[in-house]
């Protein structure tokens, strides 16, 4: 019998490895998987390579992360923020790795390493600083760089509804980034606020299915916010 | 003769009267994003959000904030009737694919033929961040840049050669400003419109250079 439902937070991140590739989804406050990065903090795995679109805000969730001196290394897109001072300061005193991608790029090469694909021509950045040093190509008179698969070793991620099988249903704009990086890496975990039976998922409607999902751990619901599910971080 | 800059309110009005029925439209963070207010009556017109929205509708009431549904810029939206979700390679490949007729952004400095600058300062103790500035630029059929002509030293943001790092090359096709509506060719600017009482001379002094008849 398949079940990838995880009793617990701890034991779905228990292979998580020293020098991993962790990706994170999560675009401002939605989709973030706080409970599962609160729990690689207490797994304790460390010089890690970070893929998310930002670099962490305040002083929870990556930010708390990337304090705690597990992280060696971060691929993202805007990790400057209002509230990034701990990205800032590990940045500046040249304690942590930036490789900065264009959004639609870093999401491309996540979805190259899923859908196997060696490399592929993008037109986002040419020219610019982002592409220096990259491979480009002129194809039917348009210019292009030549951009790599991002594979992970751990993606972490939130979705709403789940079954044991691993389909997984979102929420809203907390999709973002969790179909793509549930494709790109070799242990996948998802939290979902329900868990569902076999079948309540309409098969029409399942937007992961479970053939990228490895570990699934319900978790309840964070108090609601002003009509919100979740707060502001 | 005198002249008056058109307000912050009238320059996205300027902008939303260009913008026609059925179009499929991205606007950037900060001043593009006044121009859903201004969007003529009888038009529909779907605007897209990176992060996962079509069909994106305005800020919800007090009291009814879902952090589930949020725009680029990190604030609370709402979803019209038809909108749909999707995830973050769709999003990207609606720019990338040439899906959105228009998307409207910031720049720091566009020049002449429509390179784009608006991502980075090049200021070396800057932390860089690019977010989808680079994939909007270039993805959308037309690429509109929203600004004020002028620093505020006076010096004109339109140029020759961006001195700022690029965000694109040759992708701004329209420049919608506080005094003047221009086109970015291969061959530099055209006049599209001044505001009233500003001539086409004095623009070209202003921004120093030459800009051709509309």
């Amino acid at each position: 019998m398949i079940n990838k439902i995880a009793p617990s937070i701890e034991a779905a991140l228990a292979g998580v490895k020293d020098g991993s590739t962790v990706m994170i989804g999560g675009f401002g406050t939605a989709g973030i998987p706080n409970e599962l990065i609160d729990g690689l903090i207490a797994q304790g795995a460390k010089d890690l390579v970070i893929v998310n679109n930002n670099a962490g805000n305040a002083d929870t969730g990556l930010a708390a992360l990337l304090k705690a001196g597990r992280v060696r290394k971060i691929i993202c897109s805007f990790p400057r923020q209002a509230d990034s001072h701990v990205f800032d300061e590990l940045y500046r005193s040249g304690k942590l790795e930036l490789e900065l991608v264009p959004q639609g790029n870093l999401a491309e090469r996540i979805r190259a390493a899923g859908a196997g694909v060696g490399a592929f021509f993008s037109p986002t950045g040419y020219g610019t600083d982002l592409a220096k040093g990259k491979e480009t190509r002129e194809i039917n008179g348009k210019h292009y760089v030549l951009e790599m698969p991002i594979y992970g070793d751990v993606a972490l991620i939130r979705a709403e509804k789940g079954d044991r099988w691993g389909n997984l249903f979102y929420r809203k704009a907390a999709r973002n980034f969790g179909p793509v990086m549930a494709t790109a890496a070799r242990l996948t975990v998802a939290t979902v606020h329900e868990v569902v039976e076999l079948g309540a998922l309409d098969p029409e409607s399942v937007v992961t299915p479970g053939i990228f999902v490895s570990k699934i751990v319900r978790i309840d619901r964070v108090a609601t916010e002003a009509g919100g599910f979740k707060k502001a971080a | 003769m005198s002249y008056q800059k058109r307000s912050k309110e009238q320059l996205a009005q300027r902008v939303a009267q260009d913008i026609h029925d059925g179009a499929y439209v991205n606007l950037g963070i900060g001043m593009p994003t006044l121009v859903a207010n201004h969007l003529p009556a009888g038009i529909e017109v779907i605007l897209h959000s990176e992060n996962g929205i079509l069909g994106m509708g305005p800020a919800p009431a007090a009291g009814q904030e879902d952090y589930d549904l949020i725009n680029a810029g990190k604030q609370p939206v709402t979803m019209l009737a038809g909108g749909a979700y999707f995830h973050h390679a769709d999003s990207f490949a609606m720019m990338r694919g040439g899906h959105l007729d228009i998307c409207v952004l910031g720049a720091f400095q566009v020049s002449a033929t429509g390179d784009l600058a608006n991502w980075h300062t090049g200021e070396k103790d800057a932390i860089p961040a690019v977010g989808g500035a680079m994939d909007l630029a270039i993805g959308a059929k037309q690429t509109w840049v929203m600004m004020d002509l002028l620093t505020k030293k006076g010096e004109s943001k339109v140029v020759a050669q961006c001195s700022y790092p690029i965000t694109g090359i040759a992708c701004v096709k329209r420049i919608y400003s506080e005094l003047a509506t221009l086109e970015c060719t291969p061959n530099g600017l055209k006049l599209i419109d001044t505001v009233e009482g500003l001539t086409h001379a004095e623009l070209e002094k202003m921004l120093g250079l030459p800009i051709a008849a509309a």
